[in-house]
């Protein structure tokens, strides 16, 4: 009865309370004036289209990119171009030497910003007390992120290929590419293990646990999937970046596959960059160059493809 | 069999700061000393809590009997949870929270900054609002306490596990899928296995925050039930906005009211002969 009162005063003209308790529908006439508005179910419409044509053209943009590459690269893909090295001023043979190196830049930059990446985040979100300290380091961090990658290219020649003397090498490369990608590694990290909902964390505390243990055991685990995420898009960034490495790592041309982490390499970008501006016989490598594109997307496709498969595991089992 | 598992009896350090327990200044409790008759676990004296410049505990002295189940009763924000957060320490996880007077435990002030806060939370476990098994299989979900304080005997973890979720009413549902995700079971199945796995590092005192205002009533029923079994082992405090639910599963019951302790007697006594005005208004629903 007394839900009867209180949905009576909500009703613009309240319905006559039947002996049951129940109540009949208001009738039409006595609805208040905006139910009859058709605006709403306008904007309603004109709004959600709206939302629907942003995504489509996104979904657009990503497959005109891949026809055209593909369409224009597919050609160029034989076995012989994946598993040779080039010759003849780079009009002829392969890219095995910038597959190679690619794949050890990025492998590399994961090697040092993954760690570095996900301990900066913990200290970050689970330690550090909230105040102007943090304020300032979070400041930094999203200024880096910010950073033009040339910046990290030139930072990587000054510091760690002169200054270390580590010379134009795969660890000077892997070095600033992972310098590079660390911002992304921590806020997307970051943003995982807040993700994390508190009372997993107080329970944990609750049984006896330390800070520690509640971290490594219930806070990681929960969180692995996002951290998935930010070695994705970290791989990504480190794979296709050309600046970075056009100082640290890579030279015009080698043909031989990398021995040790000092070693100069090839790689898929830069490749791309001489094939396209620097080389002598530039329309005649058109078709290399498309080649080129479409393998590093491959590959970049590929390495993230191990992650998400990876991620998805991880949460079934967490589901 | 090799048992290398066992909690510290007596860790703490006696401390000196503790207030001097002065028997005119305590609050006068009840005459009725038939179910008070049992010894004091837990005595707070003149505790006082704040957050930030905000007191959301005034003065509050009271004492819980062992092997009993005290309710905290009273309405939203009046500082029961902020209470009951005070016995485990959870309260530190704040950073302006600042603590007042002393808890004792079996003779010992838990706010001591220097006792370890660690070993404290083994010893009184605690149930939360609502069911937040980890992400873990039910069988981890109950070891986590006994691994993370050190035991390694597979053994005995498996026996314990099994023993917990025995007390906690939930073997039955859950015996062919103990290694199946907890996350897979109902409310109440879940809220049943977070008790088992606060039970399963035998804690000396269970703290319960609204156990079963997440659930529905069958459920409720169930951890009631286990509520009435368990005080048979452990001391349990249990706040509830649930009337009926205090007067069913409590032995004694205290009456908050913003941040002071109103009035505490033995439940019966609350429920039918409140001394003041207050508590008997709360009761009866004609405020809170």
């Amino acid at each position: 009865m007394n839900q009867t009162a209180t949905r009576k005063i909500n009703t613009t003209s309240p319905p006559p309370a039947s002996d049951t308790g129940t109540l009949k529908p208001p009738a039409e006439h006595v609805r208040p004036r905006y139910y009859l508005q058709p605006r709403r179910r306008i904007m309603e419409k004109v709004v959600f289209n709206g939302f629907r044509t942003a995504a489509v053209i996104n979904g657009l943009a990503l497959v005109i990119i891949l026809y055209f590459m593909v369409s224009n690269g597919w050609r160029a893909i034989t076995w012989t171009f994946l598993t040779q090295a080039p010759f003849d001023s780079m009009t002829q043979g392969g890219i095995l030497p910038c597959i190679v190196g690619t794949i050890c830049l990025s492998l590399g930059a994961i090697i040092v910003a993954f760690p570095i990446g996900v301990a900066s985040a913990i200290y970050l979100s689970e330690y550090a007390a909230p105040g102007k300290t943090l304020r300032i380091i979070r400041l930094g961090i999203g200024n880096l992120a910010g950073v033009p990658s040339v910046v990290f290219g030139l930072f990587g020649l000054a510091f760690f290929v002169t200054f270390l003397k580590l010379g134009v090498s795969i660890l000077a490369g892997s070095l600033t590419l992972g310098a590079m990608s660390l911002p992304v590694i921590i806020s997307t990290t970051e943003e995982a293990l807040r993700s994390v909902p508190d009372t997993y964390r107080e329970a944990s505390l609750g049984l006896g646990a330390t800070k520690l243990q509640t971290i490594m055991r219930v806070v990681l685990p929960t969180a692995m999937p996002g951290i998935l995420t930010s070695v994705i898009l970290g791989i990504s960034r480190a794979a296709g970046e050309t600046a970075p490495i056009m100082f640290t790592a890579a030279v015009f041309y080698t043909p031989h596959l990398p021995s040790s982490i000092f070693d100069e390499i090839m790689a898929l970008p830069y490749h791309i960059y001489v094939l396209a501006t620097a080389g002598t016989e530039i329309e005649a490598t058109r078709h290399l160059q498309y080649g080129t594109a479409l393998v590093l997307i491959a590959l970049v496709l590929g390495m993230n493809l191990i992650a998400i498969v990876y991620r998805a595991r991880l949460r079934r089992r967490l589901s | 069999m090799a048992v290398d598992y066992q909690l510290p009896a007596t860790p703490f350090q006696i401390s000196g700061s503790a207030a001097p327990y002065e028997q005119g200044n305590f609050m006068k409790q009840s005459s009725h000393t038939t179910t008070m008759n049992k010894p004091v676990k837990l005595s707070a004296q003149q505790l006082n809590f704040f957050y930030g410049d905000f007191q959301a505990l005034t003065n509050i002295s009271l004492d819980v009997h062992e092997k009993q189940v005290t309710a905290l009763i009273g309405p939203s924000g009046c500082g029961k949870s902020t209470f009951l957060r005070c016995i485990n320490r959870m309260n530190d996880l704040i950073p302006t929270a600042r603590t007042e007077g002393a808890i004792l435990m079996d003779d010992q002030n838990i706010l001591d900054p220097s006792l370890d806060v660690v070993t404290l939370r083994s010893r009184v476990g605690m149930v939360f609002q609502k069911p937040n098994p980890f992400p873990k299989t039910i069988f981890e979900n109950v070891a986590y306490g006994l691994r993370v304080n050190g035991v390694k005997d597979k053994q005995f973890i498996a026996e314990r596990v099994e023993k917990s979720l025995e007390q906690a009413a939930l073997m039955d549902e859950i015996k062919d899928r103990l290694h199946d995700s907890a996350l897979g079971l109902s409310g109440g199945q879940q809220q049943r296995l977070c008790i088992a796995r606060a039970l399963a590092v035998e804690p000396e005192v269970m703290l319960m925050d609204e156990p079963a205002s997440a659930l529905d009533p069958i459920s409720t029923q169930k951890i009631e039930e286990l509520i009435h079994t368990l005080k048979d082992s452990l001391t349990i405090i249990i706040v509830t906005h649930n009337m009926q639910q205090a007067a069913r599963v409590s032995d004694v019951t205290a009456f908050f009211y913003i941040g002071k302790l109103i009035e505490m007697d033995v439940t019966d006594t609350i429920f039918t002969r409140p001394k003041l005005k207050q508590t008997e208004d709360y009761i009866t629903g004609r405020f809170g």
